[in-house]
């Protein structure tokens, strides 16, 4: 399939649906593509409307005519020929060719090559943990905020603690599973820089539909800046947040280390949202999120601290908001 | 023959196939009476799923909606889903063949029509059970497949009560599936040769013969899962061995093929329609018969196009999407077979012909998306998105529920003798095809900008707004239609006139009935020499009225139907089928106190439901089933006499009993496969240190259970030759044999301290255990049964029809216990 083709009909449909949903940005589309992969699958699924529009149309031009045609007499010949033609040669050859072009688009998801950057992703009800992998192996983890450099294959290795999730950046491409007891691969490559949004795509609970995550895709550079301000630990220390024993279940690295069963916390303030994806981040919605969590977020795991006075979750606020 | 002979016959027929009336008229088990109760069970189920659906279209109307909580949301797609796959597609197949089949194939009754009532019974007290959780908050919430670990250790009672609903449901389906087969095998006219058989007959045997292959994996998947939610044996958890993934491969091994199960039935609604409106018999009949079994066979070949996002290695996922475009192939020769008929023929334009068209604009559209999605890469972005949803909605409502409308305004007049209003038929039909396709077809585009299924709500600003709110507005327009279509079925129609005989000017026997149908349908069976009888011979309707073709008197006061041969439809028998009966009614209820109380954990209810059962199991076994006649044979009509009662494969007992346990034989091969899957997905299996059972005891069990195999076979052979009491020696050998298989089967596992809650390798040893076990015991009671049946006379060496079926069902169960024992024994000594 010629490139301008599908250049030409994307460019079409991209400035026909900005206007007609004004104020829209797409950010979560397979339509807009923003990678390699979903480029190819974006590319794909338009030449395979425009072929199933013709293959329907012709179908129902045959079914149709039968039914109001005029008639002139016809041979059971013509019925064989009709069914033997429309039912096997027709679908055969196309899908023959339908068939060698997609596969064709398989191999690019598994490669024996080394990629240029591998993120760890442990999915958890209803939260994401990530870990950048360095060059000596080491890890930098952080949570719910994907940070990309445009142009580098990325490794993405994902399992699960609990039950099934999966692992969908529309923009970039295509989904994997998270299973418990599996480990998954799946690469992908950002092509155009800007900021997107991932979901997990498979049913897991309560909140699967408040599981999501920005997904930030570097200019050349800055993806390496962000790198090392993640590497930093935290500069400041709270002494709200240590007394109401958020760091039981929070890393902030520098101050403290001890637990980490939810998202590490240790650049919180750098991040856009709360809850993964669920809220912006703004110091009203984290105070509302420690408040009651599980009131935006049904089925999530940290507790209430409503029973906080008011001034010490402002601080935890006010304290997780300076973390950047 | 005089006319008075002639109305005496015809009185004798109404009388002994007379409708119970009253509150009597729930015992009815005929099939004109249980079909009818079955289709409009079938469609109450859809209301409610459908209702489920409007609400959940409210929620998603607008983003960030706060109309249900998210639990309530989880448990009406859930429940939506649940209801409409096995609440209302795949009994809505059965509920029409049990209606039309025996008519269109010139039977009575259908063989087993106690059965029917039973599956009936069973569906309704399985349904109600699982659609009313929802009303007390504890409806399962895992999305209708159900995938563990979610399911398995997060899930409340919901969980429960959707697997053994449904696993109470499935007996339904594999009664109905048995029934209709041995009904297309056996119960045709004489002379309707197989190949003269009505299209419908022949996807009703294919699709018959699906669901015994493709239910049972869920049946042992639902075993595996319930051991595990009840006693803690980790099938399907990581930290013990076990692999969500295993229930993923059993349910859609199970999954793929029912939406086969559910497609091509009521595109034989389409084969029989289209004919009629055409006015011509069928373009490549063939073809069609050809590409339905290419269907079927290849549906078994798809199941991993579900799972493309599990992480498979890339030749799968190529040999999968192969198989999964291929399918198109077989689909399109139907299609176009139909097109031909059409083109050949003259349009009669009617409401029914206004469905078919909807339904193949409609189910194109979802067929083409499949081709779409069975493109593995295209499949990751489509995948569990609004896409996905657009596209099976497409694929069941073009292809099971508008080709079921078309059916439903067709065969109105059939069974009720009125017609159907064309011009709400017009009106419905517009209402439904325009909000389907408005509430449907953006989602297509919902799915691509991201948007993935099993949400309960949506952030504005990412372009989904006006998607949802078209719609939700769509799927009230649909539900509108669909509401008009139930009014004109239910609308009282007392006063309109009847409609005339053969109201289509069709070619097929079940429009040969006068109107309205006599209790007994035809007058006479006639005999059939063509595919369109009613248009191929003038003469056909009139010979069956005047009574000269067979069985066109009641003389004995009994009901009858002919038995012919499978292929080419020669009488062997003249079949008594069963009278109105409350024991099918009453085992149904047994069961399903089994099944619900057991949810419970309640267990003496549980006990007493299975006491129930199985007293009003044997009580029809033992006074309905293989009675001796009064005489030996029965002049059918023309001089032909036939026996009353046969045995062995000419029976049609015995069939039921091979389809059965075929059934039963797969669903035990699908607990060998989780075995070997084990095997394969773990490095060590069996885990180091854990010893297995052992290959003595295990031998012994199989030696035991070859030894009563045996000896039920040898009782057979000397029944037959005489030696009734022989026999009954070797019978009760037999049984103790049998027992001391089980035990010495147990005593494996239970001496080297096999505990099934450590690990998946000592579960899955347990799960044939207790499956083979159980097999063993109930060939116990068949042992046992036989040598009751010989000592009170009612097995007789030439009446011997019971102890050939038990020999049946002991070569099934004989081989699983044998196959057990050389896998969990003998497994272990090669790994």
């Amino acid at each position: 399939m010629p490139g301008s083709f599908h250049r030409t009909i994307t460019l079409t449909y991209v400035a026909v649906t900005s206007l007609l949903v004004a104020g829209c940005s797409f950010e979560q589309s397979a339509l807009h593509p923003a990678g390699q992969d979903a480029g190819e699958l974006s590319a794909l699924a338009w030449f395979m409307f425009a072929a199933a529009v013709v293959v329907w149309s012709i179908v129902m031009g045959a079914a149709i005519y039968a039914v109001l045609g005029r008639k002139r007499p016809k041979s059971e010949r013509f019925a064989d020929r009709l069914i033997l033609g429309g039912g096997v040669a027709f679908p055969t050859v196309g899908l023959a060719i339908l068939l060698v072009f997609g596969l064709s688009l398989l191999p690019s998801w598994t490669s024996a090559e080394t990629p240029d950057l591998r993120v760890h992703v442990r999915a958890e009800q209803f939260w994401w943990r990530l870990g950048y992998e360095q060059a000596d192996g080491s890890l930098i983890e952080t949570a719910n905020e994907l940070h990309l450099p445009n142009g580098a294959t990325v490794e993405f290795v994902l399992s699960s603690t609990d039950v099934i999730h999966s692992f969908w950046i529309p923009a970039l491409g295509g989904k994997m599973d998270a299973i418990p007891g599996r480990t998954n691969q799946l690469r992908l490559t950002p092509t155009k820089p800007g900021t997107y949004r991932g979901v997990c795509a498979e049913f897991c609970g309560p909140s699967h539909a408040l599981m999501a995550f920005p997904v930030v895709v570097h200019e050349e550079g800055g993806f390496e800046q962000w790198t090392e301000q993640q590497r930093q630990p935290a500069s400041v220390r709270s002494d709200a947040f240590l007394s109401a024993g958020c760091g039981g279940c929070h890393v902030v690295r520098g101050v403290s280390e001890a637990g980490a069963v939810g998202p590490d916390l240790t650049h919180f303030g750098s991040r856009s949202t709360i809850g993964a994806g669920t809220l912006r981040n703004t110091r009203e919605n984290l105070i509302a999120w420690i408040t009651a969590p599980a009131h935006i977020k049904p089925g999530a795991a940290m507790p209430s601290f409503q029973s906080l006075p008011e001034a010490e979750r402002a601080a935890i606020a006010d304290y997780l908001m300076e973390l950047r | 023959m005089t006319p008075e002979e002639k109305t005496a016959e015809t009185r004798q027929l109404e009388q002994v196939w007379a409708q119970p009336k009253g509150w009597r008229a729930l015992s009815d088990v005929n099939n004109s009476t249980v079909g009818l109760w079955y289709i409009a069970t079938a469609f109450a189920f859809m209301l409610f799923a459908g209702a489920l659906a409007l609400i959940i279209r409210l929620q998603l109307a607008v983003p960030e909606n706060d109309l249900v909580p998210a639990e309530t949301f989880n448990q009406l797609f859930t429940l939506h889903g649940t209801v409409m796959m096995f609440l209302f597609a795949v009994p809505i197949f059965e509920a029409v063949a049990i209606l039309i089949l025996p008519a269109m194939l010139g039977a009575r009754d259908l063989p087993f029509p106690r059965l029917s009532a039973f599956g009936y019974w069973c569906f309704l007290i399985g349904g109600v059970f699982v659609s009313s959780s929802i009303f007390f908050g504890q409806a399962p919430d895992a999305g209708w497949f159900m995938y563990p670990p979610l399911s398995t250790e997060q899930s409340g009672i919901g969980a429960d009560i959707w697997l053994l609903g449904l696993s109470f449901i499935e007996v339904a389906s594999i009664a109905a599936a048995v029934e209709l087969i041995v009904g297309v095998l056996k119960c045709r006219a004489p002379g309707m040769h197989i190949n003269l058989a009505p299209l419908y007959s022949w996807y009703v045997l294919i699709v018959g013969a699906m669901i015994l292959f493709a239910f049972p994996p869920l049946i042992a998947g639902d075993l595996l899962f319930e051991l595990e939610r009840l006693l803690d044996w980790p099938f399907f958890d990581v930290t013990r061995g076990g692999d969500p993934i295993l229930w993923q491969h059993l349910f859609w091994i199970f999954g793929h093929p029912e939406v086969y199960i559910i497609f091509l039935p009521a595109i034989a609604l389409l084969a029989m329609i289209v004919p009629t409106f055409a006015q011509r018999p069928i373009a490549g009949y063939s073809w069609i018969v050809l590409s339905a079994l290419g269907t079927g066979f290849l549906s078994f070949g798809l199941w991993v196009h579900h799972m493309f996002t599990t992480g498979l290695p890339s030749i799968s996922l190529g040999f999968f999407s192969a198989a999964s475009e291929a399918v198109a192939i077989p689909t399109g020769i139907q299609i176009f077979a139909f097109i031909a008929t059409v083109m050949l023929g003259t349009v009669v334009r009617s409401v029914p012909m206004l469905y078919c068209i909807g339904a193949l604009a409609i189910f194109i559209i979802g067929g083409l998306t499949g081709v779409m999605v069975a493109v593995a890469p295209f499949d990751f972005q489509a995948h569990d998105t609004y896409f996905i949803v657009a596209h099976l909605h497409y694929v069941l409502i073009g292809g099971m529920l508008f080709p079921v409308m078309a059916g439903v305004h067709y065969y109105y007049p059939f069974s009720r003798g009125k017609q159907l209003s064309r011009k709400l038929g017009i009106w419905s039909f517009w209402l439904m095809f325009l909000g389907f396709n408005v509430a449907f077809l953006p989602m297509h585009l919902t799915g691509l900008l991201g948007m993935p299924r099993r949400v309960f709500t949506y952030p504005a600003g990412l372009g989904l707004e006006w998607l949802n709110l078209i719609s939700t507005v769509g799927a009230f327009v649909f539900a509108a239609g669909f509401l008009v279509f139930a009014w004109d079925c239910v609308r009282p129609k007392r006063r309109e006139p009847n409609v005339a005989r053969n109201v289509w000017n069709a070619g097929t026997l079940e429009w040969a009935t006068p109107v309205p149908v006599p209790s007994y349908g035809m007058r006479s069976i006639p005999v059939v020499n063509s595919r369109y009888p009613l248009w191929d011979d003038k003469e056909f309707v009139p010979a069956m009225d005047e009574g000269r073709g067979f069985l066109a008197n009641a003389r004995e006061g009994k009901r009858e139907t002919l038995v012919t041969s499978v292929l080419d439809a020669q009488p062997v028998q003249v079949l008594r089928v069963g009278k109105p009966t409350w024991l099918p009614m009453i085992a149904a209820f047994g069961l399903g106190a089994v099944f619900i109380f057991s949810t419970y954990k309640l267990w003496i209810p549980t006990a007493a439901g299975g006491v129930v059962f199985l007293a009003a199991l044997l009580r029809w076994l033992w006074t309905g089933t293989a009675i001796i006649p009064e005489k030996s044979g029965k002049d059918v009509g023309g001089g032909l006499e036939l026996p009353l009662y046969v045995s062995g494969v000419r029976s049609t007992g015995w069939w039921a009993m091979f389809i059965t346990m075929t059934g039963d034989l797969t669903a035990f091969l699908s607990l060998i496969f989780g075995y070997f899957f084990f095997w394969t997905v773990h490095p060590q299996f069996p885990p180091e240190g854990v010893d297995g059972p052992g290959w003595q005891w295990p031998a012994v069990s199989a030696v035991l259970a070859l030894v009563a195999w045996a000896t039920t076979l040898l009782a057979r052979f000397g029944n037959r030759a005489g030696r009734v009491v022989l026999a009954r020696w070797l019978l009760g050998g037999g049984l103790a044999a049998a027992g001391a298989s089980v035990l010495a089967l147990v005593a494996g596992p239970v001496t080297t301290g096999l505990d099934p809650t450590t690990n998946s390798y000592p579960a899955i040893v347990w799960a044939l255990v207790v499956w083979t076990v159980a097999h063993l015991m109930v060939g116990m009671v068949m042992q046992g049964y036989c040598v009751a049946r010989s000592m009170f006379g009612k097995m007789t060496p030439q009446h011997d029809a019971d102890l050939w079926n038990v020999t049946l069902y002991w070569h099934f169960a004989g081989f699983q216990a044998l196959l057990t024992s050389l896998v969990i024994g003998g497994f272990p000594l090669l790994a």
